[in-house]
């Protein structure tokens, strides 16, 4: 192991590509690659890197480079490609494709604000309207999570149990941009984490099919079925490709969710990357008050783990959810799906919208809107806390 | 199981002629057994409804506008793993004057290790029959009720501009010179691109046992010359018009009811004068 100091981007492109040499005894890798702010240091790093069996695809569009990748992951190969923003929206025919394919690709979504109007700052909005495309997501909070998270990604993508492909984010600009200490590990012990990819479904001239051709109603809905069906096994593959994880780089990485004083918080705040990090710092502070308040960091957001939600919040007597993201006519996306999860438990559960566009969430608003929550006596519409660059 | 490319009882219309094209480049691929990428075409229906396949070889559905970008990767991954199966890309019109045209041109532009066939029915067809930029000027569709008003897409010197290896066209009414560009194609290496005008009985409201004969009557008339490029600048003639009036073939189609055959004619000779420039 290496430990940097490098942007979250820097990290990405180092964790893709590790994993890509990772294969190079079996079908090699494979990616297309077309830049937009913030990823564009990611798909620059692959086409820098050199591999044994790879090769590293510069197209014209990312509805391409999802193209290239979806080529190449059903020919066999371990496939990814990085994106943001537009360039995912401009994406999206191919990330279904994908996701509908079974393939165990990997996509680095580094979170922007959709436009126009134009704005390269961070908000959730981009990756969170794929969120029903059959790909599993992780929001990642720290540049260890994030290589760690994109190691695992490939480990659970390509599991046979599963064989959906993976969404890892990061805030844009935020993470992307900053740097950070982060253990990179060696090629040694990626290869020793990483099986050989085996995509089951891919072209083979022993047994010619035909992939993607007519299907009745009842095929189709067997398809969606088994494609849910395996998002419910992800909470086990994942805990395996942590345990693993531990045994071969030393380290447990952060699973579907991450609890800081949970135990007995009465008051619980709910949010999702970097934010998450401003959040515990707040938590933590407030805890040195003998205030009983905690924090939830979803980082898996599908399958959404409303178990381990149920299981957390049980107790708390009111909860926040802050929701960098915003779903017109509803209210923030994370707040929704916590409000399906918990329906029926008279909690108190507020949402509170932030950050947008890439506004600072400093530890100042998270603390405004945690004495906001404490002295509610019932909750509202979703709340706008608006906030300074 | 059949080991054609293309089975018999697929599900393609009587005088389709993308099945003679893909029972040729079966003929001239017989050996090396290609992957084929298709766009959403009639050529992916061709395929029927799963878990049956009318395909002999493993066949990759893309997204309409994707043909270029999966055969990409599907190429890139058989050259990695030292396979000599090649990669044809089989598309409609639509799939590539149309909405893949920036994909095609990317891939081209990389020149990437690929065939790309398009079987061009001047329609989409799979939709039942709107009008492309491959559908001629004074053509009839659901969408041009009054006859299409902007001439057809040049899409061979768009190609030939990309400086690629090989571009032709093919007439299913000559063989010979079908699977000698077939055969060509396949000893190359790089973007390959063949056009073939394929006749598209529904669409063009022709009769479907005329099939065979409107593309012969297309390639007599100059309508639809057949010529070579080699690395974008290499013209070479096959045929030449022998004076077969091109109203014969617009005669047997109703999509052309309206057409003044005048400007058919003038288009041809405007045509001719730029490909005998070009092969000067």
């Amino acid at each position: 192991m290496s430990r940097i100091l490098a942007t979250g981007n820097y990290a990405a492109g180092q964790a893709l590509a590790l994993a890509g040499e990772a294969n190079r005894n079996a079908r090699g890798c494979c990616a297309g690659a077309y830049p937009i702010t913030p990823q564009t240091e990611i798909i620059e790093y692959l086409r820098g890197a050199v591999f044994t069996k790879g090769r590293i695809v510069p197209v014209e569009s990312e509805h391409s480079a999802m193209g290239v990748c979806i080529g190449a992951s059903m020919s066999g190969a371990r496939a990814f490609t990085a994106s943001s923003s537009n360039g995912l929206a401009y994406m999206t025919e191919n990330i279904f494709a994908a996701g509908y394919y079974r393939l165990p690709i990997v996509l680095i979504a580094v979170n922007r604000t959709l436009g126009p109007p134009w704005n390269i700052w961070v908000d959730q909005g981009d990756s969170l309207a794929l969120r029903d495309a059959a790909w599993l997501q992780f929001y990642c909070s720290t540049h260890q999570d994030l290589v760690d998270t994109i190691l695992m990604a490939f480990r659970v993508a390509e599991d046979p149990r599963i064989l959906l492909p993976v969404m890892v984010a990061m805030d844009g600009f935020v993470s992307s941009h900053t740097q950070m200490v982060v253990d990179v590990p060696s090629q040694e012990l990626v290869d020793q984490y990483l099986p050989l990819c085996n995509v089951p479904q891919r072209l083979d001239h022993s047994r010619p099919a035909t992939m993607g051709g007519l299907t009745w109603p009842r095929e189709t809905e067997r398809h969606r079925r088994d494609i849910q069906e395996a998002m419910e096994r992800v909470p086990l593959v994942l805990e395996e490709a942590r345990e693993e994880f531990y045994a071969v780089f030393g380290r447990r990485p952060d699973g579907a969710v991450a609890a800081e004083h949970t135990g007995d918080a009465e008051t619980l705040l709910i949010a999702s990357s970097t934010m998450a990090e401003t959040a515990r710092d707040v938590v933590r502070r407030r805890r040195t008050r003998e205030e009983k308040i905690g924090l939830l960091r979803i980082k898996q957001f599908r399958p959404f783990p409303r178990a381990e939600v149920q299981q957390i919040v049980r107790g708390a007597k009111r909860i926040g959810v802050l929701d960098r993201n915003h779903s017109p006519g509803s209210g923030g996306i994370f707040w929704g799906e916590v409000a399906a999860t918990l329906q029926g438990s008279g909690v108190l559960l507020q949402d509170y919208i932030t950050g947008i566009g890439g506004g600072d969430v400093t530890p100042d608003v998270i603390e405004n809107i945690i004495d906001d929550l404490n002295g509610r006596t019932a909750s509202s519409e979703p709340l706008w806390q608006e906030v300074a660059v | 199981m059949s080991s054609a490319l293309l089975r018999e009882g697929n599900t393609n219309c009587g005088g389709c002629g993308m099945s003679i094209g893909l029972r040729w480049l079966d003929e001239v691929f017989a050996e090396q057994r290609p992957y084929l990428v298709i766009p959403a075409a009639c050529a992916i229906v061709t395929a029927g409804a799963f878990p049956t396949s009318s395909y002999g070889v493993p066949a990759l559905a893309s997204t309409f506008a994707s043909a270029p970008a999966y055969a990409t990767g599907v190429s890139a991954v058989a050259e990695l793993n030292g396979e000599q199966h090649p990669t044809v890309c089989w598309a409609g019109d639509g799939g590539t004057y149309d909405i893949g045209m920036a994909t095609l041109s990317a891939a081209a532009e990389r020149n990437e290790d690929m065939l790309y066939v398009c079987y061009d029915n001047e329609i989409y067809g799979n939709t039942g029959g709107q009008r492309s930029s491959a559908t001629p000027a004074g053509a009839v569709t659901s969408t041009t009720p009054g006859g299409k008003l902007e001439a057809k897409k040049d899409i061979l010197a768009i190609m030939a501009a990309h400086r690629i290896p090989y571009a032709a066209t093919l007439s299913i009414a000559h063989r010979h010179d079908f699977l000698r560009k077939l055969t060509i194609a396949r000893e190359m290496r790089g973007f390959r691109f063949l056009l073939m005008l394929s006749p598209c009985p529904t669409g063009w409201k022709a009769s479907s046992d005329e099939s065979v004969s409107l593309i012969e009557l297309a390639v007599r008339s100059g309508l639809f010359p057949l010529y070579e490029v080699f690395n974008g600048t290499d013209y070479v003639i096959n045929a030449r018009p022998d004076g077969t009036d091109v109203a014969e073939y617009l005669v047997h189609q109703r999509r052309y009811n309206a057409v003044e055959v005048g400007t058919v004619r003038e288009r041809i000779a405007a045509q001719w004068q730029y490909l005998d420039r070009m092969a000067r």
